[in-house]
């Protein structure tokens, strides 16, 4: 347990169920049926499914809230079934809906009831606090004095990820983190935890019963039906390109597509060459550019050959120089999504995404065919490899 | 920070309550001081003289408030554990009957429970009067006790658990903390109701105010009786006073 968050590689351990079922007192049917999942080392693994289907129930198995009734979970090599429950929820972080802030202390003494618990001293447990607030985003000075209600909803959430992480734990537990905030906050609090594992690379398992969600965050998603039954578990643009069956199918609903555009980036297609002139180019140089070409119009350039602007070629017939009929361009990057290009490509009246490389450069354009095409082939890739059932 | 306290609906005092935590106090001193200005400024006979002085009267507010805060004690010492044993899981099955318990003595008149004891024990004195009173008081902090208990969200004491937190120190530091504010109104109510029936308590010799009041009602000394009398509503509102204070400063603070 030492303090550090720029440890590189997964800090995370494997999470293994095996023939996990849980059936509540006073009742028989089980809740959770059998399952058996491996949640890779240092990986987002989100479990959807409709309410009451034993998504939470199986989460909760994993710090023991709720205990098995039969079958083996292993965390990292250690059989958790074997630890003291305490012990246990110690090194498993927590975080719920709403956050879970206990109303009467202030953040810093939230964030540092775990630490507490383990018996660090006071400065280890101040330093830890200060830095855990700086890692989600609140400035410590600020609002580690504060009481919970002096707090939006968004800001809570940020300090329950903070004490979730507060004692440095391989694991992470969610559910439904971000159940209860407005639809903005919870965008940004999401990208805010893709943003934190790529530094701390936890494992982590994320409850959610939206599937939007599930997409964005998850390295794969398991899709729960009744009982918890693992109806699909595959990385998100597998089960998009390919769901399981009908149930799933239901589940992804309509939009599947655009979803994949969200997942896919820039630099995973082939772009296409379109002719650019430089700014300071005079007109002759660039009406030869264009007539060369099948196009109608070119991407304008800046002396160190970043895409700034465009021109129309029948514009440029009555034009004195470039600058003066240039027209103002959207560009996008090559870590941008497919998404972000399909937005661009409809702003845009020349109906394409101007690209920029490393450096700001100008590398080609994406244009509407770009993208079926890439639709199509993710889901033919998808369709020849067999789909995973259980453990991938 | 005001605006915080001003909109807590919850647990915060009203802009009411607080007017009355500042009137209270000086409305008391008012009356009290001009009773027994009034009392001790008149020509009083030998036998009213052997009542209305200084040291006899302080003595018996004295008495007065030495039952009342024994009476505390006992009530926050066995209200408040009970409370916490019978929300327990495992042993909540044992609520009812606590609960009726504590209903049925606080039903039962508080002369009864006096000299019911008296006649048990077939003794006198100080605690022979403080413990009924406790029985008779002890209602208020266990049932709100049980209330701040059970008002606990449950989502904290889901986080609570599944940060690792013992049950003990779940108890400690989240769930009484959470029920202090339901404990001290609970409390309160309690205080009143053991000043205002520690007037009772001269009938098994042990003090207080009372003594006042049966003296000037059987020897028909109005002064005796009236001097008794509101000193015995100055003291209760003095004491209800009081637990509005302790309502408004010890509860936990991130709560208004």
């Amino acid at each position: 347990m030492t303090i550090q968050s720029a440890k590189s590689g997964p800090t995370g351990v494997r999470i293994q169920l095996d023939h996990v079922s849980k059936v509540y007192p006073g009742s028989t049917q089980p809740a959770v049926d059998d399952v058996s999942l491996e949640i890779p080392a240092g990986e987002i693994v989100v479990f959807v499914g409709p309410s009451g289907c034993g998504k939470t129930t199986t989460m909760r198995m994993i710090n023991r809230l709720s205990e098995p009734t039969s079958g083996k979970i292993l965390i990292g090599d250690k059989d958790a079934l074997s630890i003291k429950p305490t012990e246990l929820r110690r090194s498993i972080g927590y975080s719920i809906q709403q956050a879970g802030l206990f109303p009467h202390m202030t953040i810093r003494h939230n964030v540092g009831l775990v630490p507490g618990l383990l018996k660090w001293d006071r400065k280890k447990i101040d330093a830890r606090v200060d830095e855990l607030l700086d890692l989600v985003g609140l400035d410590p000075g600020q609002y580690a004095d504060r009481y919970p209600r002096q707090l939006s909803g968004g800001q809570q959430q940020r300090v329950g990820v903070a004490r979730a992480l507060a004692a440095d734990p391989p694991v992470l537990l969610m559910d439904e983190p971000f159940g209860a905030v407005d639809p903005i906050t919870r965008s940004s609090l999401q990208d805010e935890l893709l943003r934190l594992q790529t530094e701390l690379g936890k494992t982590i398992v994320f409850v959610t019963h939206d599937f939007g969600e599930a997409v964005k965050l998850g390295d794969r998603i398991a899709v729960l039906g009744q009982k918890s039954a693992v109806l699909q578990y595959d990385t998100p643009q597998a089960i998009l390109a390919n769901p399981a069956d009908d149930t799933v199918a239901g589940f992804v609903g309509t939009g599947a597509s655009l979803r994949q555009l969200g997942l896919m980036r820039v630099k995973d297609v082939e772009l296409r060459p379109h002719p650019s002139v430089h700014v300071d180019d005079d007109v002759d140089t660039a009406r030869n550019a264009l007539a060369g070409s099948e196009f109608d119009w070119a991407v304008v350039l800046d002396s160190r050959d970043r895409p700034v602007s465009w021109i129309r070629a029948n514009r440029l017939a009555h034009a004195r120089d470039v600058a003066s009929v240039a027209e103002p361009l959207d560009v996008v990057s090559t870590q941008s999504t497919l998404e972000d290009a399909l937005e661009a490509i409809l702003a845009e009246s020349h109906a394409s995404a101007v690209v920029a490389g490393p450096g700001s450069r100008y590398v080609g354009v994406v244009t509407l065919e770009t993208l079926i095409e890439a639709v199509t082939t993710a889901r033919a890739d998808a369709g020849a490899k067999p789909t995973g059932h259980g453990a991938p | 920070m005001t605006t915080v306290v001003a909109d807590a609906s919850t647990a915060g005092p009203t802009r009411a309550e607080r007017l009355r935590l500042l009137i209270q106090p000086v409305l008391v001193l008012v009356v009290g001081a001009a009773v027994v200005f009034w009392a001790f400024d008149r020509d009083l006979t030998a036998t009213q003289q052997e009542n209305i002085n200084a040291a006899n009267v302080s003595q018996l507010i004295w008495q007065h408030l030495l039952i009342t805060i024994a009476v505390t004690v006992i009530v926050l010492l066995v209200g408040v554990p009970l409370g916490v044993l019978v929300t327990r899981p495992g042993v909540n099955r044992l609520r009812p009957f606590v609960v009726g318990a504590a209903n049925v003595g606080q039903a039962a008149p508080a002369i009864g429970l006096l000299v019911l004891l008296f006649l048990l024990t077939a003794k006198t004195g100080f605690w022979i009067g403080v413990l009924p009173i406790a029985l008779y008081s002890l209602l208020p902090v266990l049932s709100s006790t049980i209330l701040g208990l059970t008002e606990v969200d449950r989502a904290l004491i889901d986080a609570g658990n599944g940060q690792g937190m013992s049950r003990g120190s779940l108890l400690l530091r989240v769930e009484l903390p959470l029920a202090v504010p339901y404990i001290l109104a609970g409390l309160r109510t309690s205080l009143v109701l053991a000043v205002g029936t520690a007037t009772l308590s001269f009938l098994v010799n042990a003090g207080g105010l009372g003594i006042l009041i049966d003296t000037g009602y059987k020897l028909q000394d109005d002064v005796t009786l009236i001097l008794g009398s509101v000193l015995a509503v100055c003291l209760a509102l003095l004491v209800d006073w009081f637990g509005g204070l302790a309502e408004f400063f010890l509860a936990p603070k991130g709560l208004r």
